[in-house]
């Protein structure tokens, strides 16, 4: 069971959390100007990192706020927690 | 190879077991390869006896970071049927499971396939519905389905509770006769036995850690040990796909998810068919050991870790102890994950990659096990032949850019 900590709430049991997948994806601006092909990769196309993962979380059954968690997905340790707009810990490429 | 049978087990007996051959070599590889299968478990290890056995290719190598049924193969709740909804995932499911009927006699191995017949239950309105729609699409598509009432289940399963007050009422069921359960170990085996019987290098604790391309085309793969030359590499990993695929350069709707199952302590014999519930995300049978063996929904949230999270697990339980109360005092035995890719529509994508000689066989998610020697079969067709079969050529990867998706979905619920 995970132990996660709600950046509004301190930390909570993993089942009053929902997860919401992949963190930073950004709608494109213009999607009529994008093919088929990148509004695919958009839509469906994931990380799926195996380590760590930038994953956004929504305490659902607590203040219903989303926020960002890096979490290793092989240990599953929760490495970060950090609010939306926060940069995300370390570089990404 | 030794061939199993009545005689070779009564003449082995006469010298203690102790001389019985191994079931298959373990070769080191060689420098190269014809084509080289990435992952061991049961869709690889199939893909490579077919290669060999319908397509006549050279020599063939199946490379396993692990070892043989370790993985996803080994880890699922056995289950084997065909009764999907729509047409394309029908075909391939019912083309395996006839495959099944059949394997055990064409691999020599006893897989110990048990057409027991398989309920999934309706525990609403609109489930019912769902039912009756998917068992006249099966009908339709010649694959036997079934409808019983609350009565007939209650005949058919003494221990369940079909009593209006339970939690979730059972209204009704399809049942599929034709399917039931196969040891998934003996699977494993089985192929691993097959594929090297008819010359297919199976390298154990090899594991992929590049894949190498030039103009466009794939090379050979670098592994923990050493590169391999291939004129055709064919990835069947599963979970690790998307792993994979990045090594290649590219991105796949992937998302790995744990899968968890669990056993009970042995139990004498209760329970003769696998009843399973989308609704509430549980399926069940009984194993010929008597252990009751279940198995729950996929996991939340990403994971590769082989392990499942406890709330999942508790809530498959409590459905299953609500549909049977009289299992409320069993103790569980082993609890297990397995990583399973899975899709956005719930259908594998089967096929050729825009690189060159690179073939990509993923995002079965829990539906996996069934569709092993079919899904062996088709994709030992397209890479030997460069095309996908017309039975998986609706899944292929450009479906995600045509919008061509199979929601498999909503059809199947979670359970497989």
């Amino acid at each position: 069971m995970l132990l996660i900590e709600c950046p509004w709430c301190g930390p909570r049991d993993e089942s009053e959390f929902a997860y919401s997948g992949e963190a930073h994806i950004v709608r494109p601006l213009t999607p009529e100007e994008l093919t088929d092909e990148e509004w695919a990769d958009y839509l469906f196309c994931r990380r799926n990192t195996r380590g760590d993962h930038l994953e956004q979380w929504c305490h659902a059954s607590g203040c219903r706020r989303y926020f960002n968690v890096q979490r290793d997905t092989v240990t599953y340790r929760i490495k970060s927690v950090y609010k939306p707009g926060e940069p995300p810990p370390g570089d990404r490429p | 190879m030794q061939k199993y049978s009545f005689l070779s087990l009564a003449r082995n007996a006469l010298t203690y077991h102790e001389n019985w051959q191994r079931a298959w070599r373990s070769p080191d590889p060689k420098p190269g390869y014809d084509v080289v299968i990435v992952g061991g478990g049961g869709h690889g290890l199939a893909t490579a006896y077919y290669l060999v056995k319908e397509h006549r290719v050279g020599s063939v190598a199946v490379l396993e970071k692990g070892y043989v049924g370790g993985g996803n193969t080994g880890r699922n709740t056995e289950i084997v049927r065909s009764n999907y909804l729509w047409d394309e995932a029908a075909h391939i499911y019912e083309f395996s499971l006839k495959l099944w009927e059949g394997l055990t006699q064409q691999i020599n191995f006893n897989l110990m396939f048990s057409q027991r017949g398989l309920l999934s239950l309706g525990h609403t309105l609109q489930d019912l519905r769902d039912i009756q729609r998917r068992i006249n699409a099966n009908l339709l598509n010649g694959i036997d389905s079934e409808f019983l009432t609350p009565e007939q289940i209650k005949e058919m399963v003494p221990a369940i509770d079909v009593s209006p007050r339970a939690r979730y009422p059972i209204l009704g069921a399809s049942l599929q006769r034709r399917g039931g359960t196969a040891r998934h170990d003996a699977l494993a085996w089985g192929l691993a036995r097959a594929a090297d019987s008819v010359g297919v290098d199976v390298i154990h604790n090899c594991e992929v850690t590049g894949i190498r391309r030039e103009g466009g085309a794939v090379t050979g793969v670098d592994t923990s040990r050493g590169f391999i030359k291939a004129g055709k590499v064919g990835c069947v990993t599963a979970g690790n796909s998307g792993v994979l695929a990045s090594m290649a350069g590219m991105r796949l709707p992937l998302e790995s998810r744990p899968l968890q199952a669990w056993v009970s302590q042995p139990l004498k014999p209760i329970l003769d068919v696998v009843v399973m519930s989308n609704a509430v995300h549980a399926y069940i049978s009984q194993t010929d050991r008597g252990e009751l063996l279940c198995g729950a929904g996929v996991d939340s949230y990403n994971g590769y870790g082989q392990r499942g999270s406890p709330a999942t697990l508790e809530h498959a339980i409590a459905a299953i102890i609500e549909m049977f109360p009289r299992f409320s005092r069993v103790r569980m035995l082993r609890q297990w994950a397995g990583t399973v890719d899975t899709c956005p529509d719930a259908c594998p994508i089967i096929g050729l990659t825009p690189v060159k000689g690179l073939y990509f066989n993923c995002g079965w998610g829990t539906g996996g096990y069934k569709s092993t020697p079919g899904s062996g079969w088709v994709f030992a067709y397209t890479i030997a032949q460069n095309r996908p079969h017309r039975l998986n050529e609706p899944f292929s990867l450009e479906r995600f850019a045509t919008g061509h998706l199979i929601d498999e979905h909503g059809a199947a619920g979670v359970a497989h």
